[in-house]
Order: C-alpha cells, then sequence, then structure tokens
C-alpha cells in the first residue's frame, strides 16, 4: 500500500483524473466531496497529504484548512490548496492560515504531480 | 417679504451682465430708478412679487436671483473643486461666481453630482463583477470545468498504454465537461453582458431603462397597429421620451405595412425582405423593421433588429437568441450593420457566427439610408438598420464577436483591445 493522500474537492471528474494520476504515481487515493464533513473524514486516518479545493459545498477550503492548523494530529499535514481564484490575496489568505502549496485552476498534470512529490519529500 | 443680504448685488451683476440699464429695467418694473438703484445697493428690501418680476425681466431663474438655491450649490462647487486639487481654484470666490453667474455655478454644481453619480455607478458595477455570488458561482464552474478537460486530456495523451476501460471513461468525462464549459461559458458571458448592459435599476440610463421597458413588451406595441398610443406616463421623463420615439416609428411602419396584409405577404413570400419592399413599394428598412416587431404569439421566425447612427452607436435594438449588440460603439465593427454604414444605399446580406460552441448562424439584412429633413447647408444623417434571424440553409458563415472584449477570436485585423477571455 502506498502513501496516503486525501484529495477534498467536489467536482467529479477532476477527482478522477488526479485519482487516476497520483494512483498511477504509487499513491493511495482517499477522496471525500463535502466540506462540511471534511474534517470527520481527515480525523478518522490522517494521510500523509491533503490536496484541498477552496470552494467546496457546506464548508469553504479555508476554514477547513484553518481546522487543520489547529488540531495537533494535522498541524503538520503538508496541505496543497486548489483554487479557482489566483489572485494575490488569495494566495496570501492561504497561506496566512497554513498552506503548503497553493495551485490555481486550470492547472497542468505535471505541476500537481511535481507539487505531490515536493511536498511528500519534504 | 424675504431678507436677502445680497440679492441686490445678484441683481445688480445680472443687469449689468445683460448689458441693460438701470433706468430701463426700472421701467419695465413699474418702479423708480432710485427705488431699483437702493435695491441693487442692498439698501432695500426686495418682495417677493418684485423679486419674480426681476427674474422675468433679467430672464433668470427666481431661485437663482433670490439666493435660494446659493447654498445648495456651494456644497457641490466646494466638492467639485476638492475632486480635482491639481487645478487651482480661488475658493474664496466661490459666493462670488454664485452671484455673479449663476447659471454656471449651477452647471459646475450639476456636473460635479452628475460626476459623482456615475463614479458611484462604475463602482457598483465594478464590485458587482468582483463579489456578485452569481459571477463567482459561474466562473468557478467554467474553470473547474476547464480544469477536469485539461487534465483527463493530458491523461490520454500522454499515456498511450491507457488501458481500454479507463480511455472510454476518460473520453465520457471530456465529452460530458465540454458540454458543460460550453453552457457555463455561454451563461457567463450572457449575464457579464446582461449586467453591465443593464446595470442596476437605480443606476441605468434612460436607455437601458428604454430597453427593460422594451424587453418587458417583448417588443411588440399594439397599440401602433391601430395607431394609437400605449400609456406611458409612469415612465421617467427622458425614458419616456426615448419609447415614445421607438414606439412613433414602429407606429410609421406600421401605417405603410398595415400588419394584415403585411403578415399575410410576409408567410407567402418566406419574410424575404427584398420582396416585400418591393411588393409594398416602401424603402427596405421600414420591411425590416416590421419584420422584427410583428405580433410574437402568431407564429413568426424570431427575428431582432438593431440600428445605430454614423458615429455606430446603436441607437435601438430587439435582441433575439443570443444576439444583442454592445451599446456605446464597442460593438464588433464586422457586424453587417457596419458595412452597410461604410456603403449608404447599398443592401447587405450576409450569414455570420459569434464564436463559440453552440453559437446560433444569423442571416443578417442590413442598409444604411438617409433619414431625417433634407436641407441645404445641412449635413445628412444617416441611419443603418440590420434585421437579425436564425440562419436557415447551409451558407457557411463569416465570424463576428461580440465585442473586443469578451471575444475570443485571437486573430482579428479588427481587435481594437486585448479581450478578457
Amino acid at each position: 500500500m502506498g502513501r496516503r493522500v486525501l484529495l477534498i474537492e467536489d467536482e467529479p471528474n477532476i477527482i478522477e483524473a488526479i485519482s487516476y494520476l497520483l494512483s498511477r504515481d504509487g499513491w493511495t487515493v482517499h477522496t471525500h466531496s463535502d466540506g462540511e464533513t471534511a474534517m470527520d473524514k481527515v480525523m478518522q486516518s490522517v494521510p500523509e497529504l491533503i490536496i484541498l479545493d477552496v470552494m467546496l459545498p457546506g464548508r469553504s477550503g479555508y476554514d477547513i484548512l484553518r481546522d487543520l492548523r489547529a488540531q495537533s494530529a494535522t498541524a503538520d499535514v503538508p496541505v496543497m490548496m486548489l483554487t479557482a481564484r489566483g489572485q494575490a490575496r488569495d494566495r496570501e489568505l492561504a497561506t496566512s492560515l497554513g498552506a503548503t502549496q497553493f495551485m490555481t485552476k486550470p492547472f497542468s498534470n505535471a505541476d500537481v504531480l511535481d507539487s505531490v512529490r515536493a511536498l511528500a519529500a519534504s | 417679504m424675504a431678507e436677502r443680504a445680497l440679492t441686490g448685488t445678484r441683481v445688480r451683476n445680472r443687469r449689468l451682465d445683460l448689458g441693460l440699464r438701470q433706468a430701463d429695467v426700472a421701467r419695465q418694473l413699474n418702479i423708480s430708478g432710485s427705488y431699483l438703484n437702493l435695491i441693487e445697493h442692498n439698501r432695500r428690501r426686495i418682495t417677493d412679487p418684485l423679486l419674480a418680476e426681476l427674474a422675468l425681466v433679467l430672464d433668470i431663474d427666481v431661485a437663482l436671483l433670490g439666493g435660494g438655491t446659493a447654498d445648495a450649490i456651494l456644497g457641490p462647487l466646494a466638492e467639485a473643486a476638492a475632486a480635482f486639487p491639481d487645478v487651482h481654484i480661488e475658493n474664496t470666490k466661490a459666493e462670488e461666481l454664485i452671484d455673479r453667474f449663476p447659471g454656471w455655478a449651477a452647471l459646475i454644481s450639476a456636473q460635479a453630482g452628475r460626476i459623482a453619480q456615475l463614479e458611484q455607478r462604475a463602482q457598483a458595477l465594478g464590485d458587482r463583477l468582483a463579489h456578485d455570488t452569481q459571477i463567482a458561482s459561474s466562473l468557478h464552474e467554467v474553470i473547474s470545468t476547464a480544469t477536469a478537460i485539461r487534465s483527463t486530456a493530458s491523461i490520454l495523451v500522454e499515456s498511450p498504454d491507457l488501458d481500454p476501460d479507463w480511455r472510454g471513461r476518460f473520453h465520457g468525462n471530456i465529452d460530458t465537461d465540454a458540454a458543460r464549459l460550453a453552457e457555463s461559458s455561454q451563461a457567463l458571458l450572457g449575464f457579464l453582458d446582461t449586467e453591465v448592459e443593464a446595470g442596476d435599476g437605480a443606476l441605468a440610463t434612460p436607455v437601458e431603462a428604454a430597453d427593460t421597458v422594451m424587453a418587458t413588451w417583448q417588443h411588440y406595441v399594439p397599440e401602433v397597429e391601430t395607431q394609437t398610443f400605449p400609456d406611458l406616463m409612469q415612465l421617467e421623463p427622458a425614458t419616456r421620451e426615448i419609447v415614445e420615439g421607438w414606439i412613433e416609428r414602429m407606429g410609421q411602419d406600421a401605417a405603410r405595412l398595415p400588419l394584415s396584409s403585411f403578415e399575410q405577404a410576409a408567410r407567402a413570400m418566406a419574410y424575404d425582405p427584398a420582396r416585400l419592399a418591393t411588393r409594398f413599394h416602401v424603402p427596405l428598412e421600414v420591411v425590416l423593421r416590421r419584420l422584427a416587431h410583428l405580433p410574437p404569439d402568431q407564429g413568426h421566425p424570431a427575428m431582432g433588429v438593431a440600428t445605430c447612427d454614423a458615429a455606430g452607436v446603436v441607437t435601438y435594438q430587439k435582441p433575439v437568441l443570443d444576439f444583442r449588440m454592445a451599446r456605446a460603439g464597442a460593438a464588433c465593427p464586422l457586424w453587417p450593420l457596419y458595412q452597410a454604414l461604410t456603403h449608404p444605399g447599398r443592401a447587405v446580406r450576409r450569414v455570420v457566427q459569434m464564436p463559440g460552441v453552440a453559437r446560433t448562424p444569423f442571416e443578417c439584412f442590413a442598409i444604411a439610408t438617409p433619414v431625417g429633413d433634407v436641407a441645404f447647408g445641412v449635413e445628412q444623417r444617416i441611419e443603418a438598420t440590420m434585421l437579425v434571424r436564425p440562419a436557415r440553409g447551409d451558407v457557411a458563415p463569416e465570424t463576428v464577436g461580440p465585442g473586443c472584449r469578451i471575444c475570443a477570436v485571437e486573430s482579428c485585423a479588427s481587435r481594437r483591445h486585448p479581450s478578457i477571455v
């Protein structure tokens, strides 16, 4: 069983593409689509890495990130934020809340793979 | 009796500005010259009836002459001055300006108010684009779908040995997402266009408000068939004036092309504008307008129309499907409406299509003609008219844009500025 990544994203076809991509790279990919229950999913089994979308049904990715950093079990888990907004203030907000990486949609597969590998190595 | 310390000064200044003699003014008012002299030097109070008469003789608004509006103008004047700190203003002379040139002072004040209103509107539109949840949601949908397509397409291209099941699944995903992208991007553009064109109801220009009125009526005014006029008293005066002008023209067209016989002929002639113009002996532009203003519930084909003046400003339009021209000269110059404008009198027929998936090809008929009365030494006004309807047949459409700002065509010799899409 490979290293575990949790992808929190509500777009089914993005989930499918990233899941395939990371699985092929040796990751065990878990997915979750709901912002409201995302923390429960994380706490069930803390992954090595979290890929977190900003706009989620139920709860914003920023709020989830804030909770992740507040919990000792997840405070140090690398989090890559995915967002459709790439403005400086969004990047600053994500960084200030503790995001490890910030990626603007539409991203390339190569960028996702490179970032995930770099985060895992760090 | 009103206490107006400076009214006399204003009377004197106004009289001198008009080049009138004190004695002549006094004679018109049936008062003595010496009494007027005392008034002008603020040594006699002036009654309201006399002030009204003076205003009449001096051809000035009584409120301006009486100073009643001075306080109201002073504030906006100060604000107007403060808005341009780099311009040297004799601030201490503001009251003198109001006294000596009340009309000009009122104009500056009104302009300052108008600038503030326009700035507020620009701000409101900017805020809406930045923070409107519907726009944000539409944009998110577009970008998310594009992300899914990009990611999936890359996997397909970069994985020649992809399992056939996965390949089929990804192909299906791309197909689904492509359709979603087409829908969501069209919805977004339509929303942006509508929002920018319509603006906030309270901030809409009279033309925008008039457009809304016509849209409410589906651009059909049944009263014109009987040469009567609908009640427009509920509209703002400026909006009413515009709508009245449009309806008046519809009425003129209806008089030349009576509904019953025109509908019958239009059906028989497959809505061919040129044949109809010949049949009824009327100029082509009359037929173009009339075709676009047939009763909406009688099974006629969907038809829109646009007119523009010689500056290219769209002066009237009836949108149809996704046809809607930008106002204020920001439209794509490739529309036949503008091609017609370059050759007045020549009828133009083109099939055009806007860029993007699932766009409707439109058959356009256009002509530019002189309007208004002919007079020696007066430049004849030119107006272009274009009828637009979904194209029938398989003529390859030419590409026209929705306006440079939101046009996706990269290589275009007519592009004025970069696109935001």
